[in-house]
């Protein structure tokens, strides 16, 4: 089963940007201690993406003629494994350069994607996805928030939440019901542009529980909409969204949360200078894991390549992924724990806490871990 | 790795070796006629050079065989033979026309010892790594196999004399054979993985508890989507390791080895889990695969054998990060 599933290669002529990437990086985060490197995908730095914009490191998929780099997705791996494996702030650009330019160029007008694309792959604007409401999270068809037709356009009224970095950005690809009821569940639902700076938006940060505020929640009280803020076709937007979940499922970003604490543990032991029989086997049994997921997320990137939609494939990727992310933080404190006699630096304490206490977000956000075996489920012929 | 070659290996493989032959063989029976449908396909000699008289293909393209070998249980060591009939000829050593196992030795007081070796009782020579990088063939008889006797194996403990008569000597990298035969055992567990993933999805589609097929229960699905996971990642592993070919470089074996050990304990209980009593039984075929789970995963060195080995040398490369380890692992 799954056969497309088959070991791949980076070619040679992608690897050749990691050099690029990796200077950029460490001229940047040098200075970071690991907990601030190790919050990465959620560190927002606009000044970073910016840089990464003129250095051509963003837009790696997007045609030249909108400002992108016309790469693929093999280059766009390569620059995302050096940004995560350095813990880079990638979070200001990072869903637009994912998900809402690859929206906006399949399924906007030329007229979004000149208005849009360009400034995504410079760095400068920066996007959310408006999915999850306060009565929908996996139940996504649920959504209540509406667009009516007006003579010129929409009135939008609702309420999104838990939308990361809202409070940062400049738009929102929204998911909202344009006809039918909740009761219509797919039907009737389509994607808008929500300029977040419109009158009639009120934007939320929430503070998480590790102190940090990555996302937010998001008001709509009688936005107006011109018509031009339709993305793709009107009930349309269930598909829409569901094309959007291989590119968000299967990246390297669903490998590697955890890495800069895997690293900053693996410093402390040699530090300490002991290695006991038992931590080369924690430690080796994290490479082998980290090397296969390594490869499955190579073999479905090769898929996106192909241009397929590889949903369940990156389904298991993300699930198996973050399963790896979560075991990370667990198994390091049994082990700093387990020498109580052995000094830790605080900053890999910090480290750790952090890492552990946003741990059961990796397997929430993006389709939580029971919405993803469902899916896979699904790929196997059950139901 | 295109069809060409693996469709008639695995049709030669269904007609030779049904679950019938396999049990069969696994109590105790004669292999001999299967051997013979194999030796006479030709398959053996797949990774001896074209200048020896082979297909002069590379691991990486007969990886595909050797998952077939995992699917298809089969109960002669023939991924093992296909190995050592090609380091053989490398070496310009005449090559026997039986089953051989590959295997390596430590001393003991009275010479050398392995540890217990799937199918070594089914074999007719091995191939013994004694360390600093020699290895030799020997005839396997009643004085160097000790049957485990663990129930339906074959399996065996190889014990030689300080100087064992051999019938050749070649020259390895030392702990290619392990390396080596731990691969060809991730490809097995692989190939055994996939086939059970998918009599277990099918039994889950066919049998009906509470006025409808199991399949549809949540907890079920949850269970084979995991399931899933682990399969992809033990054929991604089993691919990985015989990427580069041989000799199999020590840290792509370990990978391999170490995440498709992984991999056999949770696939072997979550196809029982899902197919109930029925998989108990002896002669349901669920048992011919999980059985053959449990004993790979050992073989060769479990995941901790291989992860021991990995983790001394993460922490002692240079690499600046682990992803940078694993990129130039092997």
């Amino acid at each position: 089963m799954f056969e497309s599933f088959q070991l791949s290669q980076l070619p040679d002529e992608d690897e050749a940007l990691r050099g690029t990437v990796r200077d950029l990086c460490s001229e940047v985060t040098r200075s970071f201690p690991p907990e601030v490197r190790a919050r990465s995908w959620s560190g927002f730095d606009a000044a970073f993406s910016r840089r990464l914009g003129a250095a051509g490191l963003l837009g790696l998929t997007l045609p030249k003629k909108y400002g992108g780099q016309e790469r693929g997705p093999f280059a766009r791996f390569v620059i995302l494994e050096e940004l995560l494996a350095c813990g880079a702030p990638v979070a200001a650009h990072w869903i637009a350069d994912r998900q809402s330019a690859p929206q906006i160029l399949h399924f906007g007008t030329e007229a979004q994607r000149e208005a849009h694309i360009p400034a995504i792959c410079r760095g400068e604007k920066y996007y959310c996805i408006g999915m999850s409401e306060p009565g929908s999270g996996s139940d996504l068809a649920s959504v209540r928030t509406r667009a009516e037709r007006t003579a010129d356009g929409w009135l939008l009224n609702g309420q999104k939440i838990w939308t990361t970095n809202a409070h940062h950005d400049d738009y929102m690809i929204a998911l909202v019901r344009t006809s039918g009821s909740a009761a219509d569940r797919q039907a009737g639902l389509s994607q808008f542009l929500v300029d977040l700076h419109a009158p009639g938006v009120t934007v939320r940060p929430i503070v998480d529980l590790a102190g940090d505020a990555h996302f937010a929640e998001v008001f709509f009280e009688n936005v107006a909409l011109g018509e031009d803020a339709l993305v793709g076709k009107e009930g349309e937007g269930w598909a829409q969204c569901t094309a959007e979940l291989a590119f968000e499922r299967s990246g390297p970003e669903r490998i590697y949360t955890s890495i800069v604490l895997l690293d900053a543990w693996i410093a402390h032991l040699r530090g300490a200078g002991r290695l006991d029989e038992g931590q080369e086997r924690q430690v080796g049994a994290l490479m082998a894991r980290l090397a296969v997921l390594r490869e499955m997320s190579i073999a479905v990137t090769t898929r996106l390549a192909a241009g397929e939609q590889p949903v369940v494939e990156a389904s298991i990727v993300k699930d198996f992924g973050t399963s790896f992310e979560q075991d990370i933080p667990a198994l390091i404190a049994d082990d700093l724990g387990s020498r109580p006699d052995e000094p830790v630096a605080p900053e890999l304490l910090r480290t750790l806490h952090y890492v552990t206490q946003v741990a059961p977000s990796f397997s929430l956000r993006g389709g939580t871990r029971e919405i993803l075996r469902g899916i896979i489920a699904r790929g196997l012929g059950l139901r | 790795m295109d069809n060409e070659l693996l469709e008639p290996f695995d049709r030669m493989l269904a007609d030779a070796v049904p679950p019938e032959a396999v049990r069969r063989v696994d109590a105790g029976g004669d292999a001999s006629a299967i051997w013979a449908a194999v030796a006479q396909s030709g398959f053996l000699d797949a990774l001896v050079s074209e200048e020896a008289g082979g297909f002069g293909l590379s691991l990486a393209e007969i990886e595909p065989l050797l998952r077939a070998l995992g699917s298809r249980t089969v109960p002669v060591p023939v991924a093992e033979t296909m190995v050592a009939r090609a380091l053989l000829a490398t070496a310009g050593v005449e090559r026997p026309d039986g089953p051989i196992v590959l295997a390596t030795a430590a001393r003991t007081e009275s010479g050398w010892a392995t540890a217990a070796v799937p199918l070594a009782g089914v074999a007719a020579h091995a191939l013994v790594e004694l360390g600093e990088g020699a290895a030799v063939l020997v005839d396997l008889d009643g004085d160097v196999v000790e049957a485990t006797g663990v129930h339906g194996s074959r399996g065996g403990i190889l014990r030689l004399p300080a100087e064992p008569t051999a019938r050749a000597r070649i020259s390895v990298e030392e702990g290619a054979l392990r390396a080596a035969a731990a691969t060809l055992r991730a490809a097995a567990i692989a190939g055994a993985g996939d086939r059970l993933l998918d009599m277990t999805a099918a039994y889950a589609n066919e049998r009906v508890q509470f006025g409808k097929p199991i399949g549809r229960q949540q907890a079920i699905q949850q269970q084979l989507a995991v399931m899933a996971e682990h399969a992809i990642a033990a054929r991604i592993a089993a691919q990985y390791g015989c990427a580069r070919g041989l000799p199999v470089p020590q840290r792509a074996a370990a990978i391999a080895k170490t995440v498709a050990s992984q991999a056999a304990t949770p696939l072997a209980t979550i196809a029982h889990a899902v197919h109930g009593a029925i998989g108990i039984s002896e002669e349901y075929d669920l048992q011919l695969f999980t059985r053959r789970l449990h004993e790979w995963r050992l073989a060769d060195g479990s995941e901790g054998y291989w992860a021991g080995l990995l983790g001394a040398a993460r922490v002692k490369s240079n690499a600046e990060t682990s992803i940078g380890f694993v990129r130039g692992a092997a």
